[in-house]
Formats: C-alpha cells, sequence, structure tokens
C-alpha cells in the first residue's frame, strides 16, 4: 500500500495519524475476515481459497508497513525510543488480553448474533444443492457478521491504538474514531445496522439488553471484586467494546449515551461532594498520626460543626435578618434604644465586651425584638417565627441526634458478643491508620496489655490480694468525689448570689474579678476538677476502660451539677427581675400620669406628648438577662479553652523541648513530659458547650452564630495543637465503641437542657416592654393568635378539637402502647437471637465432634489400608508406595466440610491459588 | 487542568473510578505519591499504561506503612507476582481496598491473604504466631502465644481442621465490631 507509506512517512502530526489508524484497522479488518474465513468450513475456503490467499499476501506487505510506520511515529513522538522491542512485547501481551477480553466478549456475543447465521448456514449445509438464492443470502449474513466483527475488534483496539499514539487533544482522537469507521466500513455500516435491526427478532433484542444490562451490572460492582486491577481494567474495556457495539447497531443508541451521559455526571458530583467536605484533608493527616480515637474527636467536631451550621441558618435567616431589615429601625420605641443613664458608657469596649450597651439593644438579644404582629411588605409574622425557630431547633436537634444514634446502633449491631474474644484481639486490634512511631509504640504496648488481660483472666487464676482494702478504697474514692461535686456545687451557688448582689448594687463599683466572678470559677472548677478525679481514681485501681468510664461519668456529673447549679441561680435572678418589672409597672403608670399632668394640664386632646424613647422608664427584662449570662458563660468557657490549649499544652511543649537541653532530668520522658490529647475530655467540653447553645439560643438568638464561629476557630487551633505539641495518647479509647456512648451523652445533655428552656417559655409570663411576646400573657400563644387571627375559622375549631384533652390523652395512651408493644417484640427478637445463637454454637461444636470422630476413624482405616498396602506392596514394586498414602493423608486431614461454603478455603477470583495451595499442602 | 491530561486520558480515570472507590482528584494523588517513591522509575505520563513496578523496598517506607507491622504482607498480597512489586495497577488496588468506602466482604478477603502468611490459603497456627508476635513485638512468652493461638483457633474454626478457612474467618470478621474502623488506610 505505497499510497499509506507515502502519507505515513511525509506528513505529520494529525494526518500521519490518521492514515498510520487506517492501516491498522485495514489489517485488522481483513485480519478478523481471514479468522473468520478459517473458522467457516470447507466450503467457504474453496470458494475463497484464491482471494484469502491474495489477502494474506497482503495484510503480510501491510504489517510491514504498518510496523515500519510505528517505528517512524515513534521516533518522531520521542517518547518510547529505546523501548521499541519492549513496546512492542507489551504490545503482544495486550493483544493476548485484548484477545481473552474478545473471547469473553464473544461468548456473550456469539451465541445472540451467530445464532441465526448458524441456523442457516445448518439449513445450508442440508440442502447443499438448492438455489443459489439462499446461498447468497446467506453470504449476505455472513458479510454482516464479518463487519461486525471487524468492528468489534477495531473498537475495542481503539483504547490501545490511542494509548499508543499520545495524542494531546481528545478532540483529535473522537474525530479520526470517526473517520476510521467511516473509512473502514463506510458503506457496510447503515447495511448492516439496518439489516441486523431488520433481521433482529424481539427475542433476541431483549437478549441483547440483557446481556448489555449484566454488563453494567458488572461495571457497577466492579469496585467490590476482589480481582487485580490488571483484570477489572481488561473485563471493563471488554464491557466497554460491547456497549460500543450495542450503539453501532443502534438497539437503544439514545438509551446508553444517555446512559453514560448521566453515569458520568453522577461521578462528577461525586467527585464534587468529595471536595466539599470540609477539613477531610486535615483529619486524614491526623488521623494517620494518632489513629482513629483523636480523629474521632475532629471527627465529631466536625459533625456539631454541621448542626450548629444549621441552627444557624435557622436563627439568622429567619429571625435576625427579618428583624434588622424589615423591622423598626434602631432608636424608634423604648426597647430599641439605650436607656439615657447607660447611653455615656455604652459604646465602651468592657461593657460591649460583657453584651451591655449597644450591644444589649440589638438584635442579638431576645429585648430587642418588637412583638407587632406582622412586619414589612412581606407581611413576616416575626413573633411566631421567632417562637416557632425556637421550637424547630430543638426538634431538630433531636432529630439529628436519635438519627445518628439509630444508625451507629446498626452499625454495630451483633457485635457485643464476646465468643471471638482471642481472634478479634488478633486479627482487628492494629489500627491501620497509625502512622506515628509513638503512636504505634502506645499501641504495641497496649496491645501486649490487653492480651496479658485476657490470657490472665482465661486462666481465672488471679487471686484478688486484698478484696476489703479495694472496697473500702473504693468507696473512699467515690466519697471524695461527691465531696467535690458538692463543694462545687455550693461554690458555684455561692458565687451567683454574690454576683446578684452586686448586681442589685450595680456592677460599676466593682472591679473585672467581680463581673466576671461567675464564668471564672465555672471554667477553673471544669479545668481542675477533672485533674482532681484523675488523682483520686487512682486510688480505686480499676480496670482502665471502666477507670475511664468512672472518669467520664463523674466529669459529666460535675459539668451537669455546675450548670444546673447556674440555671437555679438564674432562676431566683428571675424571680428577682419580675418583682423589680412590678415595681416598674407601678412607678410607669404614675410616671405617665406624672407626663401628662405636669405638660398638659388641661387639654386632653392635645397631640401626646413625644418623649424621647431612652427616657422611658422600662422594666429590666428577664429574658435579655438570661441570654446575656449565656452569652458571657460560653464567650469565658472559649477563652478558658483557648487559654488552656496556649500555656497547657503549646508552653509545655516549648519549655519542655528547649529546656530539655541544660536541665539535670529528662524533661521530654519525664515529669511534664508532653501533653496527651484528651479526647474524653474534650468530646464532653464540646457536648457541654452544645448544651448551653441549646438552653440560650431560645434568648439569644445570636447563640448558634458565636458557637458557629468558636467551633471554628477551634477546628484549626485543636489540629495545630495536636498536630505541634501533642503526643497520642496512652490509654486507648475505641472510636467505634465510643461514638455512641458520646451521642448517648448528647441526648441527655439535649433533654436535660430543653427542659429549663420549656419551663422558662411555658410557665413565666414574658416581659410587658421588650421581646417579640411582649403583652401576652405566654410565650405560646402567639399559635393560638395566629390560628385565629391567619387561618380560617374550621380550622382554628379542628385545632381546638385536637388539642382537647380527651383526645390528646387517648392519642398519648396509644403512644405508650405502641413503645410498649415495640419494646417488647424487640426483647423477645433478642432473646429468639440468642437461642439461635446457642443452637448455631451447640451444633458447631457437635460438628466438630462429628469431624473428629471422622477424621479419626478414616485415619485408623488409613493405617489399615497402609498397613495392607505395604504387605502387599513388599512384595511388588517399591517406587509407587510412597505416593498415594501422602496424598490420602492430606485428605484425611481435611474432614469432609460440614457447612455449605466451607469447601471454598481458595479465594474467590484467584482460580491459580488452589493449585498452589495442594501444591505446597502436599509438600 | 492540562496536567490531569498529561498523567491519565479521561478513559483512564473513567476506568480507575469505575474499578476503585476513589475519585479522580485521589488518583491523581495516588500517582503523585507512587512517582514520588521513584522519581527515577515512575514516568509522570500513564497514558501508554508503562511496565513500571515499584520493588517492596521502597513501598514499605511510606509513612502510612511503615508503623504498620504486617506491611511486607500487605505489599506481598496485592502485589501480582507475590514478591512485592507493585505496579501502579497493583497501588491503586491496594489502597482502594484499604479505602474507608470499601465493603466489609472484599476486606475481609484481603485481611485474609494479609494473614495468611505461607499463602496456603489457611490460617494455620504458624500463621497466628508469626501475626500475634508481629502485634506485640515478641513481648509474650511462647506459652502466652501458645495459649492465645489455641484460643484463637478454637474460637473460630468451625469445621474442626485446628486451622481457619476463609470460611472461618469471614465468619469471624463479619462480627467483629472494630474491623471495618481499623482495617483502613487513609492517603
Amino acid at each position: 500500500m505505497p499510497r499509506h507509506k507515502l502519507i505515513a512517512s511525509e506528513s505529520d502530526g494529525k494526518d500521519n495519524e490518521f492514515s498510520l489508524y487506517y492501516v491498522e484497522v485495514e489489517e485488522n479488518s481483513q485480519g478478523g475476515q481471514e479468522k473468520q474465513t478459517t473458522r467457516d468450513g470447507k466450503r467457504r475456503r474453496e470458494r475463497n481459497g484464491e482471494v484469502s490467499r491474495r489477502r494474506a499476501s497482503e495484510k503480510r506487505t501491510t504489517e510491514v508497513d504498518t510496523k515500519r510506520a510505528e517505528k517512524k511515529h515513534e521516533k518522531r513522538h520521542k517518547t518510547a525510543r529505546k523501548e521499541g522491542e519492549k513496546h512492542e512485547k507489551r504490545q503482544r501481551r495486550k493483544n493476548a488480553d485484548e484477545e481473552e477480553a474478545e473471547e469473553e466478549s464473544n461468548k456473550e456475543k456469539k451465541n445472540i448474533k451467530n445464532e441465526r447465521t448458524k441456523t442457516l448456514r445448518r439449513d445450508d449445509e442440508k440442502e447443499k444443492d438448492v438455489k443459489k438464492k439462499r446461498k447468497k443470502h446467506v453470504k449476505n449474513e455472513e458479510d454482516n457478521a464479518n463487519s461486525g466483527k471487524t468492528k468489534q475488534k477495531d473498537c475495542h483496539d481503539m483504547p490501545l491504538k490511542e494509548k499508543k499514539k499520545k495524542r494531546k487533544k481528545p478532540e483529535t482522537t473522537s474525530e479520526s474514531e470517526s473517520k476510521s469507521e467511516s473509512d473502514s466500513a463506510p458503506e457496510s455500516k447503515d447495511n448492516q445496522a439496518v439489516g441486523v435491526l431488520g433481521s433482529l427478532t424481539p427475542e433476541e433484542l431483549e437478549k441483547l439488553k440483557e446481556a448489555v444490562d449484566e454488563r453494567k451490572k458488572l461495571i457497577a460492582t466492579m469496585r467490590g471484586k476482589p480481582w487485580p486491577m490488571k483484570k477489572k481494567l481488561v473485563v471493563l474495556r471488554s464491557s466497554c467494546v460491547l456497549q460500543r457495539q450495542e450503539t453501532l447497531l443502534i438497539i437503544s443508541f439514545l438509551y446508553y449515551s444517555n446512559c453514560q451521559k448521566w453515569m458520568k455526571f453522577q461521578r462528577d458530583f461525586e467527585n464534587f461532594k468529595t471536595a466539599c467536605i470540609p477539613w477531610e484533608m486535615k483529619i486524614k493527616e491526623i488521623e494517620s498520626h494518632f489513629g482513629s480515637s483523636v480523629a474521632s474527636y475532629f471527627i465529631f467536631l466536625r459533625w456539631m460543626y454541621g448542626i450548629n451550621m444549621i441552627l444557624f441558618g435557622l436563627t439568622f435567616g429567619l429571625v435576625m435578618v427579618p428583624e434588622a431589615l424589615m423591622g423598626k429601625p434602631y432608636g424608634s420605641i423604648p426597647r430599641k434604644t439605650v436607656p439615657r443613664e447607660e447611653e455615656a458608657s455604652a459604646m465602651n469596649f468592657a461593657i460591649l465586651w460583657d453584651f451591655g450597651g449597644y450591644a444589649k439593644y440589638s438584635v442579638l438579644f431576645y429585648g430587642y425584638y418588637n412583638s407587632q404582629r406582622a412586619i414589612g411588605w412581606l407581611k413576616f409574622r416575626l413573633p411566631l417565627s421567632y417562637f416557632l425557630v425556637g421550637v424547630g431547633t430543638v426538634a431538630y436537634s433531636y432529630m439529628v441526634v436519635i438519627r445518628t444514634m439509630a444508625r451507629n446502633a446498626n452499625e454495630e449491631g451483633g457485635g457485643d458478643d464476646t465468643s471471638f474474644n482471642f481472634s478479634w484481639k488478633t486479627f482487628t486490634s492494629w489500627d491501620y491508620l497509625i502512622g506515628n512511631p509513638e503512636t504505634a509504640d502506645n499501641k504495641f504496648a497496649s496491645i501486649t496489655t490487653s492480651f496479658k488481660e485476657a490470657i490472665v483472666e482465661e486462666q481465672e487464676s488471679r487471686k484478688d490480694d486484698n478484696i476489703h482494702l479495694t472496697r473500702f478504697l473504693r468507696v473512699l474514692a467515690n466519697f471524695l468525689v461527691l465531696c467535690c461535686l458538692a463543694g462545687s456545687g455550693y461554690l458555684i451557688y455561692f458565687v451567683v448570689r454574690r454576683s446578684q448582689k452586686f448586681a442589685l448594687l450595680g456592677l460599676e463599683n466593682y472591679g473585672w474579678w467581680e463581673r466576671n466572678e461567675v464564668n471564672m470559677v465555672m471554667s477553673l472548677l471544669g479545668m481542675f476538677c477533672p485533674m482532681l478525679f484523675d488523682v483520686i481514681s487512682t486510688l480505686e485501681n480499676y480496670h482502665p476502660r471502666v477507670a475511664l468510664q468512672w472518669q467520664l461519668g463523674r466529669i459529666f456529673a460535675l459539668f451537669l451539677g455546675n450548670l444546673y447549679t447556674f440555671i437555679i441561680a438564674l432562676m431566683d435572678a428571675i424571680q428577682l427581675k419580675r418583682a423589680e418589672e412590678e415595681i416598674v409597672k407601678k412607678n410607669m403608670t404614675i410616671w405617665q400620669a406624672n407626663l401628662y399632668n405636669g405638660t398638659v394640664p388641661d387639654n386632653s386632646t392635645a397631640p401626646p406628648i413625644t418623649v424621647h424613647p431612652a427616657d422611658i422608664p422600662r422594666g429590666p427584662c428577664w429574658e435579655t438577662m438570661v441570654g446575656q449570662e449565656f452569652v458571657r458563660l460560653i464567650i469565658s468557657d472559649t477563652m478558658t479553652t483557648y487559654i488552656t490549649l496556649l500555656i497547657g499544652d503549646f508552653l509545655r511543649a516549648v519549655l519542655v523541648r528547649f529546656l530539655n537541653n541544660c536541665w539535670c532530668w529528662d524533661l521530654e520522658y519525664g515529669f511534664p513530659s508532653y501533653s496527651e490529647f484528651d479526647v474524653s475530655g474534650n468530646v464532653l467540653g464540646l457536648i457541654f458547650n452544645q448544651g448551653m447553645i441549646w438552653m440560650g439560643a431560645f434568648y439569644a438568638p445570636c447563640l448558634p452564630a458565636l458557637n458557629l464561629l468558636r467551633l471554628h476557630v477551634s477546628m484549626y487551633l485543636q489540629c495545630w495543637a495536636v498536630m505541634c505539641c501533642n503526643v497520642p495518647q496512652e490509654r486507648v479509647f475505641k472510636a467505634s465503641g465510643s461514638n455512641n456512648f458520646y451521642m448517648a451523652m448528647l441526648l441527655v445533655i439535649l433533654f436535660l437542657s430543653t427542659l429549663p428552656a420549656i419551663y422558662t417559655i411555658v410557665s413565666i409570663p414574658p416581659s410587658f416592654d421588650c421581646g417579640p411576646f411582649s403583652g401576652k400573657t405566654r410565650m405560646f400563644d402567639v399559635i393560638q393568635e395566629t390560628l385565629e387571627s391567619d387561618f380560617p375559622a374550621w380550622f382554628g375549631k379542628m385545632f381546638s378539637y385536637a388539642s382537647n384533652p380527651g383526645l390528646v390523652l387517648p392519642f398519648l395512651l396509644l403512644l405508650v402502647l405502641a413503645i410498649y408493644y415495640l419494646q417488647s417484640t424487640s426483647k423477645t427478637y433478642k432473646r429468639v437471637n440468642m437461642e439461635l445463637k446457642k443452637k448455631l454454637q451447640t451444633q458447631n461444636e457437635e460438628n466438630k465432634k462429628k469431624n473428629k470422630l471422622a477424621a479419626l476413624k478414616a485415619a485408623n482405616e488409613l493405617e489399615q489400608a497402609r498397613k495392607a498396602g505395604e504387605q502387599r506392596s513388599s512384595s511388588s514394586q517399591h517406587t509407587q508406595n510412597s505416593e498415594p498414602p501422602v496424598s490420602s493423608t492430606h485428605t484425611t486431614t481435611r474432614p469432609p466440610a460440614s457447612r455449605g461454603h466451607t469447601s471454598s478455603g481458595h479465594l474467590p477470583g484467584h482460580p491459580q491459588q488452589p493449585q498452589k495451595n495442594s501444591h505446597s499442602n502436599r509438600r | 487542568m492540562g496536567n490531569k491530561q498529561t498523567i491519565f486520558t479521561d478513559e483512564q480515570l473513567d476506568a480507575y473510578q469505575d474499578c476503585t472507590f476513589f475519585t479522580r482528584k485521589e488518583i491523581l494523588r495516588l500517582h503523585g505519591r507512587y512517582h514520588e517513591l521513584a522519581p527515577h522509575l515512575v514516568p509522570m505520563d500513564y497514558t501508554n499504561d508503562p511496565d513500571v513496578k515499584i520493588p517492596l523496598a521502597l513501598i514499605v517506607n511510606m509513612p502510612e506503612l511503615k508503623e504498620n507491622p504486617f506491611r511486607n504482607r500487605i505489599v506481598e498480597s496485592f502485589s501480582e507476582d507475590g514478591q512485592g512489586n507493585l505496579s501502579f495497577n497493583d497501588f491503586v488496588d491496594m489502597f482502594s481496598v484499604l479505602s474507608e468506602t470499601a465493603p466489609r466482604e472484599l476486606k475481609a478477603i484481603y485481611a485474609f491473604k494479609i494473614y495468611d502468611f505461607n499463602v496456603d490459603n489457611y490460617i494455620c497456627k504458624e500463621d497466628l504466631e508469626k501475626t500475634l508476635n508481629r502485634l506485640t513485638k515478641e513481648e509474650l512468652t511462647p506459652e502466652e502465644v501458645n495459649l492465645v493461638c489455641e484460643k484463637a483457633i478454637e474460637e473460630a474454626d468451625l469445621d474442626g481442621d485446628s486451622k481457619l478457612s476463609f470460611a472461618d474467618f469471614e465468619n469471624m470478621i463479619s462480627r467483629a465490631p472494630d474491623f471495618l474502623s481499623t482495617f483502613h488506610i487513609r492517603i
């Protein structure tokens, strides 16, 4: 083919590639045809003998041409200059692979595709002498099949060739592809498509579709297959071919291209989704250094961040922004103005830091919101929205926490039985994530100790040296802890009462300490009490895991006690404020009367006097006070966390690192050493922080935003601190088991923190002159108001019927019954499960016994047989008797499998292994 | 994004994504890591599927594997020749199986291979001893090791042949609470 050669040698770039490709395709198609010819019987060869011979010679020349062209091409592209031979070898191997793949795809294809031709051919052979018409028909069919083959071949040669040629632009690939296709079979394409489509019956169509669907399923499950990558790729490519063939056959051209697009889109979307997960790389890095337990804290933190994001979105979008944009502006009414006596200091930083002054009279707090029913041109129901958002945040949190817990429980399901204690310890105790030598050392040590403990437990030879002493010590420790808890509770109560006294007398006269006493005391208690507990717990001599749980429980109790003392003190403050409010209310009427009497003595129809809103006396607004307290608490808590982090971790690490050179003992491994990352303490801190958010969010809509900020900062700060100045902890705290433990604590805290919030909402009347519910007797009246005025009358009626205790009580009863029923059924299921397990176990043991017996029996028989054989063989040849007994002992060591799948000793996907296995066994 | 085009073609990337649990970006990153291991061996251009293998000694020194007591076994069981020489395909395969999203069954199959030191398709007492010694850095006495091995086999062996076949192993590992959370490597 001089023309191709010419083009191949002369032109470059695209043209060259294209012409080269053309040659190859030609070759392939001929090869395919030749193959086909060899397959077809004598008859055909006779007929086409000459032609095929000529073609073969042609093919040889083409091959030479292509090789030459290829070499030139390679030289020109300077890519695989030295690997000329290698390249070819690889190519050959790949072709072999291709062949395999082709076989595979052919297997499926052949049955379907050649069915018709075959049957026809058979007919043909039967009646050899029948008319030529029919023969012609057959020939046509075969030609179609041949061209189909060609297409198939070049289709799946395509990717290879493309790769070889290393195109720089994908467009050129597709271009040349289409060109080559149209070149290689320009006229047969249409004919074939139409012909095949016309000749296929609906059943065959169905079959084809089925085959394609199977392929698709295979691709979908490909990643789950335990095959080496090479095989995967080959199978994938072959199925790719199949798919292309289908598109050529136009069976479902649109369907598949759409499918492909959809799959591509899905894949891209998946990629996008993973790219959107925040801090993934950071957490991965930490995980690889410190193992999964430390990472579990950060994953928990991220989860928390997500929840707070949604809470923030709710409060910000539905409460704060509408009020700021559409509500009355600042300074229009008394509740939105800084009162006259505070005006002077309202912009001082100290006051603002305490969330007084301008911060207090802003959207950040409850008191700023107006009780106007609908605001702005949207007629936005702000009070209703405020109430619903408050309820919604809590409801959403409950939902999320419980859903996560349920999911975790599902994942953990069935993991609690200890029947595989030792095997689990052996096979699953190493954390593959660990990539830090120190962590690895700790892990080795902890695994060793856990093994030793298990062994000791197994032997049960340990004697409690002095049970009375340990008992006494444990009681003592608990007593001490209780004392600590009571002391801290009393301290907080005392401090809160004192701060109220200060507040009554006016905070301005006192210093920084008096103003921040409560928060500081709480933070300090939270910092030092856990250490104290840690010291006390050494008395108890518990197993580390048990000790950890005790410790967690105690810290939990401490935090909870502190929080509740704080709340009780706050309740007292609320009562005080409300008493104050009553007085203000009375004074207000007097003040108003004075105002009118003083300025307008006689004329009652005169226009009302305009008093600047800052001068109007107002109530103390207990809601804002509560909100402020919570915000301050959060701020001081955050500050202490960060400062402890900086001092306790960073400074310590710096000192230890640099003073170590000039110190008399080893600081790094001696007394101070580096700090560990305290997972449980940090998680508890996070949980309690969240509890405070839930409690205070109703009275200070800014709390979720603050918390978001805090979480964001602590994510970065703690990531940095962990990586730069912490050592991995020695104590093992498994991440998987503890996840639901954290969640359970979160749920408890959620419940406990909603209690006081709900109590204040339901039972304490709102302030008369501030907040969205001012003027109502109860906060939830806003619902009733909306029902009455915004909904049709029948709806309100229905609602009142539905909320009738006569209906609600039976409904509650029904709920309780349902819960009881579900619980009892789950209990029975559990019991049945246990029984089944027991049954299974006994069966297994029986099987084992049986197997052992069978093995013994077989061994005996074998022994006898061998003896007999020896006796017999002693007379005959000596060379043969060694082989059979060995192989038969091999069979007896493996008794007949008792279960269906026990026989599957070798792994799926590796057919070469069983041979190896038997071989090694025989050795 | 010109960089992407020169390392892999789109089709290759798609094929890898179909065959593994990785996204496009991760595959490219894996290639980066693979390239880092032996910059003079591994070409930056993979569009023509070069036949490059990295020996075990280099791979074992990756920070992800360095501390793992079973690192040699991991690499060996994923290499096609069983000697620990990994081509890029094997490399991707390895981290795909060890990725977080891989299903438990798949992980179990490869975990079995890893713990099967003498590649006889059974975890016998020898394998268990080796596993234990690597796990504990040979801190346990031989008697203790013996006891643990016996107990482990007794627990998990269902057919009474005093060694663990894959079925036994899968049955045991499918109920292990920590298997999924510990048997993965992040890269």
